[in-house]
């Protein structure tokens, strides 16, 4: 069953999908639409969500004590242990459920784990791959908005070069972060029998149906949203969507899936457009402009994603229905 | 948030033993720019509902279909992201035209 706007709208009027009103999210983050989106398709497709949550900007703005913005069984957790903690909940309730103990056994469950950034590429890496390696049935959505931006913008594993953030500023001697972003798809991949997928906001079908499909996988799911963060990437508070956009159509986030070693590309772009309008549309990498080696390390950036775009048009053509296992 | 309570009131770890207490939580008041919403114009796209990151966006269901009622100002942030992801709402509209309008909180009473 594909979801469609106008069927979740009706499902949804009087009710909240798992992550209610009230957050202290910024204004215009794309982070409570990705929580929202993902909950929304499980809920609406039977399943009853329980999640956890790793430190970063989506767990301290909804769970401010005495408040908190999640109508879900929901686990608080620290920053690098939120793939084992869901792992935990999981085998629990395998447990249980083979001695009879869960009062309701027809509901079915989804086991969500969301992490920021920090909190997956850098942090959370080792529980997550172990939790994904023992086969536990959960998805995880990594919101990546490119930086710890819950203490204020520090680099992190996600910071793309030239980037302007408080631990690399871009100067008279650096040009802001200098390594490439790391590419956790393919991390996330090399594991054995996993869904990893990279979805965005901006492409709300595309979103709902590779959260049903990662509900539906036997065994682990990895999902990586593109979480644009109004405030430290220097945008207006409305183009959380447009920046997204501009993502797809240049390439810096190519739509894909990987399942089992088959790759897929589900948004497939005729022509990419020159990263260098992704890279003006935003405020943080004004400063790189300003350099006079900008057109370089920017034509690096170009290079590296013409290269990926095309990497993966020919995985997808070598492992068209060729599963590993 | 009513009264504060004392560490002796509160539950033991500081549990929170209700779900969603965040909705008694105002964040309208960070708001500067409002959305005001024109029904002549709306098409009922559900994108606005789609979009708001703070759920502020109120619908009901009119026979079977979605209807846009609304915003919530209670929760609406002013982010403006309604208005940019409404199809009726773009730039090149002139703003009699428009769905959503996006208008400064000082030209306001309440």
């Amino acid at each position: 069953m594909a979801l469609n706007i106008m069927q979740l709208a009706t499902m949804f009027a009087d009710k909240n999908p798992g992550i209610t009103q009230g957050h202290r999210l910024c204004p215009g983050c794309a982070a409570p639409n990705v929580a929202k989106f993902a909950l929304m398709t499980a809920e609406s497709l039977g399943y009853t969500p329980v999640v956890g949550l790793a430190t970063g900007c989506l767990e301290v703005s909804t769970t401010i004590f005495p408040y908190t913005a999640w109508n879900v069984p929901y686990i608080h957790n620290a920053f690098e242990n939120v793939a084992a903690t869901i792992s935990g909940v999981e085998t629990a309730y395998r447990a249980l459920a083979k001695r009879g103990r869960i009062v309701d056994p027809d509901k079915k469950y989804a086991f969500f784990a969301f992490g920021g950034d920090g909190g997956t590429y850098d942090i959370g890496l080792q529980s997550l791959s172990g939790a994904v390696e023992r086969g536990h049935k959960f998805i995880y959505i990594v919101y990546d908005n490119e930086g710890y931006m819950n203490t204020g913008n520090q680099r992190s594993g996600a910071t793309p070069p030239g980037s302007q953030t408080t631990t690399q500023p871009v100067g008279k001697k650096l040009p802001g972060k200098i390594q490439l972003k790391k590419n956790i798809v393919e991390i996330m991949a090399g594991h054995e029998n996993v869904y990893v997928a990279t979805v965005s906001t901006s492409e709300p079908m595309d979103f709902f149906k590779k959260i049903e499909k990662a509900l539906q996988f036997d065994g682990p799911a990895f999902i990586a949203a593109f979480s644009p963060c109004v405030r430290f990437w220097r945008v207006n508070d409305d183009k959380a969507v447009d920046i997204s956009k501009l993502a797809i159509e240049t390439g810096y986030w190519p739509l894909y899936e990987v399942e089992r070693g088959v790759y897929r590309i589900t948004k497939k772009v005729k022509e990419l457009k020159p990263v260098k309008e992704f890279i003006e549309a935003q405020g943080r990498f004004r400063n790189l402009l300003k350099r006079p080696d900008a057109d370089e390390i920017i034509g690096e950036l170009q290079e590296y994603i013409t290269r990926r775009w095309e990497r993966l048009h020919i995985l997808e053509e070598a492992t068209k229905d060729k599963p590993i296992r | 948030m009513a009264d504060l309570k004392g560490w002796k009131e509160l539950a033991i770890g500081g549990v929170i033993d209700k779900p969603s207490t965040a909705k008694e939580y105002q964040t309208g008041t960070w708001r500067v720019i409002r959305p005001v919403y024109k029904p002549e114009n709306c098409i009922n796209c559900m994108f606005c509902w789609l979009y708001c990151p703070d759920q502020a966006v109120e619908i009901e269901v009119v026979d079977g279909k979605p209807k846009m009622k609304g915003f919530n100002y209670y929760y609406c942030k002013g982010c403006g992201l309604c208005a940019n992801v409404c199809p009726k709402s773009n730039d090149k509209l002139p703003e009699e035209k428009r769905a959503i309008v996006m208008k400064p909180e000082t030209e306001f009473q309440d």
